[in-house]
């Protein structure tokens, strides 16, 4: 099970800065066990912004990126009470999402 | 010749980059203060603090850390200290234990098995540790002083703290007794001076980002004493809750912004 994210989003002069933060092993496929295996890649690959309900950012990032991401941005607008709604999708298949309200 | 010029302008420059150097790495740990995952910790211990858990099946939610029961706000803030009903001075993770025994019904053995964790797995008493001392954001370090036990303790933390021992004949003071000393880039608090342990007090529990593991007071103290070649503390025991106390109460009076985030 995908542990917890926590966002933060607040609105700055006709600009939504966001804070997301995500809890990912972020794992690059170059580490290795006690045993000397090769730990399975395992990393975030797709991210989904969207406000509202409508999509309005999607990126790729790769294993290069550490553990735990954080990630900051900023978008064009946005009022108080929007809701913003940040997904991810992993290697595997499992995804995770957070929401909240600009404040 | 013109080399010669540019020697002596670097020699003249270089106390000039060891401040430049130093603002640097202030700036780095802003940087990564803001992006910290310390959130995160504190929301996996929120989880298992209200998760019911051990023989009893029962969440730790009614323990006691040194406000009151089941009352954190602040509570952190407010350790090491004498608790009545134990009759001995406590720090957080040993306040933990206590209760988890006596709530949980677990068998200190089991509940000690693993109190430090890595980086592919935190340990509970890490997430633990990271949500109690993050309900106490802002609340001024005030540990126990007053009372006979807490006295007892306080000198006990200072003697260890002085006390040189093991294959190395080390104590916490060799790195930690002078102001001004660093290793590398590390600059090394001397603890024994409210002026550089205030600081310090203010913000452990902490997230290590060079190696993304979440770090406890009690581990602090382990890995010094691992770092001096000396015999492994025992967890929880009185020593390391002395040695704690007397860091608390010499950087006593600082608003607390932890859990911290280090290099």
């Amino acid at each position: 099970m995908a542990g917890p994210m926590k966002m933060r989003a607040t609105l700055a002069g006709g600009y939504t800065d966001v804070r997301v933060l995500m809890t990912h092993p972020m794992e690059t496929g170059q580490r290795k066990d006690a045993e000397g295996k090769a730990l399975p890649l395992h990393f975030i690959q797709n991210l989904t912004v969207k406000v509202n309900g409508k999509t309005v950012m999607e990126g790729q990032i790769s294993q290069a990126v550490s553990r735990n991401p954080v990630f900051f941005f900023r978008l064009r607008g946005g009022a108080k009470g929007d809701k913003i709604e940040v997904s991810w999708l992993d290697n595997r298949g499992e995804t995770n999402k957070t929401e909240t309200a600009i404040a | 010749m013109r080399g010669a010029a540019l020697l002596a302008v670097s020699l003249l420059a270089f106390p000039a980059a060891a401040q430049d150097a130093k603002k640097e790495i202030q700036r780095y740990q802003q940087m990564i203060g803001e992006g910290s995952p310390v959130e995160l910790f504190e929301l996996e211990g929120e989880a298992l603090w209200k998760k019911p858990q051990g023989p009893k099946q029962v969440s730790l939610e009614k323990c006691d850390v040194g406000a009151g029961a089941g009352v954190l706000k602040g509570a952190y803030a407010r350790l090491p200290r004498y608790f009545k009903d134990t009759d001995r001075v406590m720090d957080l993770e040993t306040r933990l234990l206590h209760c988890m025994q006596t709530l949980q019904g677990r068998s200190a053995e089991e509940a000690t098995k693993r109190v430090f964790g890595n980086e592919d797995r935190p340990s509970e008493m890490e997430y633990l540790s990271a949500y109690i001392a993050g309900q106490a954001r802002g609340a001024a370090m005030s540990p126990g002083v007053d009372h006979p036990k807490e006295k007892q303790a306080l000198e006990l933390g200072r003697k260890l703290f002085f006390h040189r021992a093991g294959s190395w004949d080390f104590s916490c003071a060799s790195c930690h007794g002078e102001e001004g000393k660093r290793i590398r880039m590390q600059d090394l608090p001397a603890l024994a001076n409210p002026r550089d342990a205030r600081p310090v007090v203010a913000t452990w529990p902490a997230y290590r980002v060079s190696n993304s593991q979440f770090k406890t007071m009690q581990w602090r103290i382990n890995d010094c004493y691992r770092q001096m070649r000396m015999p492994e503390p025992i967890f929880a025991s009185e020593a390391t809750v002395a040695l704690n106390l007397f860091l608390a109460a010499t950087g006593k009076g600082e608003p607390y912004r932890g859990p911290g985030t280090k290099r």
